[in-house]
């Protein structure tokens, strides 16, 4: 007797939680799903609407679809409609920001590797104020260097160019790019420096040969976020070059923002998602070593 | 001619002094531990010798080449690491010869050594694996096996051991003893781990805060420590030290403990110095295994202690005795049964016994 009923009660909780499970689950979807379309909600916009003509804009709401394939938006975003003076449009400034993103990431990286293997594993007197001062350039806000910096290029006579662009990155990326492989340096044992240096190696051999082969996870997050930070800077871009020496995101802003005629908000759309879709693919190509790179430390050996 | 020897070394790490004017010297083909708990200096002593780095006084000699100022690669050394230190992106090949190459050696003599070394090593099927596909007994050996190709004169090991598990540090112990008979290289090798040491070394130097307390054969430093920190450092349980004063008593030398009527006679002890011996503070050294339950030898000195506590290991027991308010521990084996609480007969193997200065805590 005293058994039946305490199993039909245990039924009962079961039963009970199963359904306090199943509530929970769907409400856990229901705000994932609800934060997921507040995300991809503007996308969604700005694709239809670059894929729309003015007519349909006029006439049709913002959620409205496009009435076909209509990629000519895109085409004038990218390559203007031919007429002379004031058509601006994104390709000239597209490889601008191409030729300045590519060394400036690629010179940034390589000194933040070198300056974060001297740091962690050929240790001098004062290197941990070396490494203070650097890590404070992390959080000095870039409008206080402006001037001065205009002043830099102006005497090095690159000012208004992309070399002058690449050297102002490639300065204010080194905090951070040293900061990356300082942490990830410091990691790996220092016995492997030892152990070269008895194999006869000197500083270079052992950062080339040793230390560069197993910093495939860090160069990753090096240069995603390098890479992510130039291409979408517009501070340094439009303080620094002007014309036809300016980064795509200062070219977006004059377009966007100088139309004298009517707005056409789908060659907008269309020219935002273009400067957008170097670091999307950055990351669809190097992401998942990004969050390995991230979590990623102790090198076995 | 002397393989290795140190002259009057001493390093500081800021103010911090880690080895103090340390003197050493190692025949050929000798195995010299370097013995010590962490922060001794031991393995500072090591970096030194293999140039990993500097000397702020003193100087060391290879075959009678002064090499305090000289590249680790041109001291003719070889190091084993704790972590294998292996390089992570080679391969266990490349691993092996990458000291040759460096050194410009030719392709055949690289070829040469690496057959011999690794069919020697039994790593001859390894050779195109990663070190991360290797087990921790791999590693190990690939590490001696890098070392070894560069046939140097002198070889190095940083507690090679210790990140083995405690079935595998016992085999590749024998390993490294079985190498040393084979090759005869000289080698130093630092440890913390006293059963290592006493397994492999001819030369133990024990160490404590950057002094070399004594350096000897084991035998020398397990029966005749030079003072209380080795007799206390080695063994375990580690050396009875009971406190006690010495008496002159109508010819005879006693131990006898204050407020206790226990007498020990000292016969035939090998003093350093026989003067002064009357009234002297001493602590009365005497190792557990010495100690028996039933006389053994006809020298074999008879005594009465109460036991208080029993420590059962399986092959063995720790038994802990009083000894006029001391402890005195004495092992014994698990199938003897002794009564907790009550007088037990014990006999000291007296031709085992040491005597400490209390003061300077040197051996007398």
């Amino acid at each position: 007797m005293q058994d039946s009923l305490k199993s039909s009660s245990y039924q009962q909780l079961e039963q009970k939680s199963k359904y306090t499970n199943m509530f929970l689950r769907w409400f856990l979807y229901f705000i994932l799903i609800l934060f997921a379309s507040y995300f991809i909600f503007p996308l969604y916009v700005m694709i239809v609407t670059s894929l729309k003509t003015m007519e349909e804009i006029r006439q049709g709401t913002l959620l409205s679809w496009p009435s076909g394939l209509n990629l000519e938006s895109w085409a004038v975003a990218w390559g203007g409609r031919g007429y002379g003076a004031g058509d601006t449009f994104l390709r000239p400034y597209f490889w601008n920001s191409i030729k300045m993103v590519v060394p400036a990431v690629f010179f940034s990286t390589f000194i933040g590797a070198m300056t974060g293997y001297v740091l962690t594993k050929w240790r001098f007197k004062g290197d941990q104020w070396v490494f203070l001062f650097l890590l404070f350039g992390c959080f000095i806000p870039f409008q206080a260097i402006l001037l001065p910096m205009a002043r830099t290029l102006g005497v090095l006579g690159i000012s208004n160019s992309v070399i002058g662009l690449v050297l102002v990155h490639t300065v204010y990326g080194i905090p951070f790019t040293t900061l990356f492989f300082r942490n990830y340096y410091i990691s790996v044992p220092t016995e492997l420096v030892k152990a070269a240096r008895i194999d006869g190696a000197g500083f270079f051999k052992i950062f080339f040969k040793i230390l560069l082969p197993i910093s495939a996870p860090i160069i990753v997050v090096t240069v995603i976020w390098q890479f992510t930070q130039i291409w979408n800077d517009f501070l340094f871009g439009s303080t620094f070059s002007f014309g036809e020496a300016a980064p795509i995101q200062v070219a977006l802003n004059n377009m966007v923002l100088s139309s004298t005629s009517v707005k056409e908000y789908n060659v907008d759309m269309a020219s935002a998602i273009i400067a957008g879709i170097p670091t999307l693919i950055v990351y669809v190509l190097a992401g998942k070593y990004f969050i390995r790179g991230l979590t990623s430390g102790a090198v076995k050996g | 001619m002397k393989t290795l020897k140190i002259e009057e070394l001493s390093k500081n790490f800021g103010s911090t002094e880690v080895l103090k004017k340390i003197n050493l010297e190692i025949d050929e083909g000798n195995f010299l531990v370097l013995l010590g708990p962490s922060g001794c200096g031991k393995s500072t002593l090591l970096n030194i010798i293999a140039g990993l780095e500097t000397i702020n006084e003193g100087d060391v000699f290879i075959d009678d080449y002064n090499v305090s100022k000289v590249e680790p690669k041109d001291r003719n050394i070889a190091m084993v690491f704790q972590s294998y230190a292996l390089y992570p992106s080679m391969n266990v090949k490349e691993n092996m010869i990458f000291g040759l190459k460096q050194a410009k050696t030719s392709k055949e003599k690289i070829q040469e050594q690496l057959e011999k070394v690794s069919k020697f090593l039994q790593v001859d099927q390894l050779l195109e694996r990663k070190p991360s596909q290797l087990s921790g007994g791999q590693r190990q050996r690939v590490a001696i096996g890098r070392a070894l190709v560069r046939e140097p004169r002198i070889f190095l090991f940083d507690e090679p051991l210790s990140n083995l598990d405690a079935k595998l540090r016992v085999e590749m112990r024998r390993e490294i003893k079985k190498l040393h008979q084979q090759l005869k290289t000289t080698v130093v090798y630092v440890t913390h781990d006293q059963t290592e040491a006493m397994s492999l070394g001819t030369n133990i130097a024990i160490m404590n805060h950057g002094v070399i307390q004594q350096n000897d054969t084991p035998e020398k430093i397990y029966n005749k420590p030079s003072n209380t920190f080795v007799a206390d450092f080695i063994g375990s349980p580690s050396m009875n030290l009971i406190k006690g004063i010495l008496k002159v008593n109508s010819g005879d030398l006693l131990f006898t403990v204050s407020g206790s009527n226990l007498e020990i006679p000292i016969k035939d002890y090998d003093f350093k110095d026989k003067s002064n011996l009357n009234n002297k503070e001493v602590f009365f050294g005497i190792r557990p295994e010495h100690i028996f339950f039933k006389k053994f030898n006809e020298s074999d000195f008879e005594i009465n202690l109460r036991a208080d506590l029993s420590e059962y290991i399986g092959h063995e027991q720790i038994m802990t005795f009083d000894y006029a308010n001391q402890e005195v521990l004495a092992k014994f084996p698990s199938t003897i049964k002794i009564d907790l609480g009550k007088e037990t007969k014990l006999y000291f193997d007296l031709t085992q016994a040491s005597l400490f200065d209390a003061q300077t805590e040197e051996r007398i």
